[in-house]
């Protein structure tokens, strides 16, 4: 399952993380996004224990947004080893995202 | 409540229409110009005419023999599709107009083009330079934002934009403003979209203009326009879609140049052959 990372916890549960982490910036009000999170499941279920699946909600972390200059949303990094190693921004296939993740 | 809305009436919206009208569907077809058929001008390759066919000529043809068959015609222009938050079948069509409520939609309504093509586009599509004020523009809370548009489109995004900010300006890119705004206008060509990690800066002919965001809202909306606000996927400009001719959304269909391929009139006839035994089915199982 997608873990709810906030500005407190983002450090533990992302930076430190000894495993890579897609951290999803989303909002309830946008349509993509609630799109993007199925496939997300899907990923944290199927990567379970490779991959760690994080959301950031925008709405709520305004910091953590401006911080990694989310200027549109759904957008997805790959964080690895504390640092961003690919940027994904809107909907796509399973697959494409999974490609374009690199993971 | 229609069963299908199909939107578009080209040769895959007007030939679904045909097939869901004959499986005594309730179907409405809504539809604003000829398309991309109506700067083709000769057209010899389609099945069935002795003689050089207008591109027009076989639009209004196929939409005379839609209309002969009893299929329900409007010419307005669709602003915004949108599907019910609680998951019931329920898609409402916002046209120029008034609303339509349908079961499902088809969106038959060409393929979609880059309206915007300058330095920079590209480069910062996604960093700053957004298609959806519903979906990013909350992130630009007094900001400074630039909408591209000069129709009653880049109205509808506006008045979303402006819940956020008032700094505000409307670049019409050099097309004629049909629309009352209450921002300010630039009305010079943008030959330059600047920036560092995003968006900066809007160059136009003569001036600069510091922008956080620019909203891209040109024209009326094309079918990845409506795909991207319900949240369908795209992949290259193309709205995908399974065997059946359904995105990932259920109930929103697509046929014709809008889901990619060959960009013919056979194969956009027959996408809106298949669309519409798919919704045939999708619409009695409900």
């Amino acid at each position: 399952m997608p873990v709810k990372v906030t500005t407190d916890s983002f450090k533990k549960e992302v930076l430190e993380s000894n495993i890579p982490v897609i951290v999803d910036f989303w909002a309830q009000w946008c349509r993509p996004c609630l799109m993007v999170a199925p496939i997300l499941e899907e990923i944290a279920e199927e990567y379970e224990g490779k991959v760690k699946v994080a959301k950031v909600n925008v709405d709520e972390e305004g910091y953590l947004a401006n911080q990694y200059k989310v200027s549109s949303i759904p957008t997805l990094y790959l964080f690895e080893n504390g640092k961003v190693k690919t940027q994904v921004i809107g909907l796509m296939r399973k697959e494409d995202l999974i490609k374009k993740l690199g993971i | 409540m229609y069963d299908v809305i199909v939107i578009g009436g080209g040769p895959a919206g007007a030939s679904a229409a045909i097939y869901l009208q004959r499986s005594k569907l309730d179907v409405l077809l809504i539809m604003k110009d000829y398309g991309t058929l109506e700067k083709t001008g000769h057209i010899d390759n389609y099945w069935g005419f002795e003689d050089t066919m207008d591109g027009t000529d076989l639009v209004i043809k196929g939409l005379g023999q839609a209309k002969r068959l009893g299929v329900q015609i409007i010419e307005e222009e669709v602003l915004d599709i949108e599907k019910d938050m609680f998951g019931h079948h329920k898609f409402s069509v916002k046209t120029d107009q008034r609303s339509y409520e349908g079961k499902t939609v088809l969106l038959a309504t060409g393929q979609s083009k880059p309206n915007l093509r300058v330095k920079g586009f590209r480069e910062f599509t996604g960093k700053g330079i957004s298609f959806c004020a519903i979906c990013d523009g909350f992130i630009y809370k007094n900001k400074k934002i630039g909408v591209v548009g000069n129709k009653k489109f880049m109205s509808e995004e506006l008045e979303t934009l402006s819940n956020f900010t008032k700094d505000i300006k409307v670049f019409t890119d050099a097309n004629k403003l049909t629309v009352d705004v209450d921002f300010s206008v630039v009305e010079e060509k943008i030959t330059e979209i600047q920036g560092d990690d995003v968006i900066g800066k809007v160059i136009t002919e003569k001036e600069t203009h510091e922008v956080d965001a620019l909203f891209i809202a040109m024209g009326t909306p094309s079918a990845n326009d409506f795909a991207l606000r319900m949240g369908a996927i795209i992949d290259k400009n193309n709205i995908v879609v399974d065997d059946k001719f359904m995105t990932n959304i259920p109930g929103l269909f697509a046929a014709g140049d809008c889901i990619g391929g060959l960009l013919q009139i056979a194969k956009a006839v027959s996408d809106g052959a298949h669309a519409a035994l798919a919704l045939n089915k999708y619409v009695r199982a409900l």
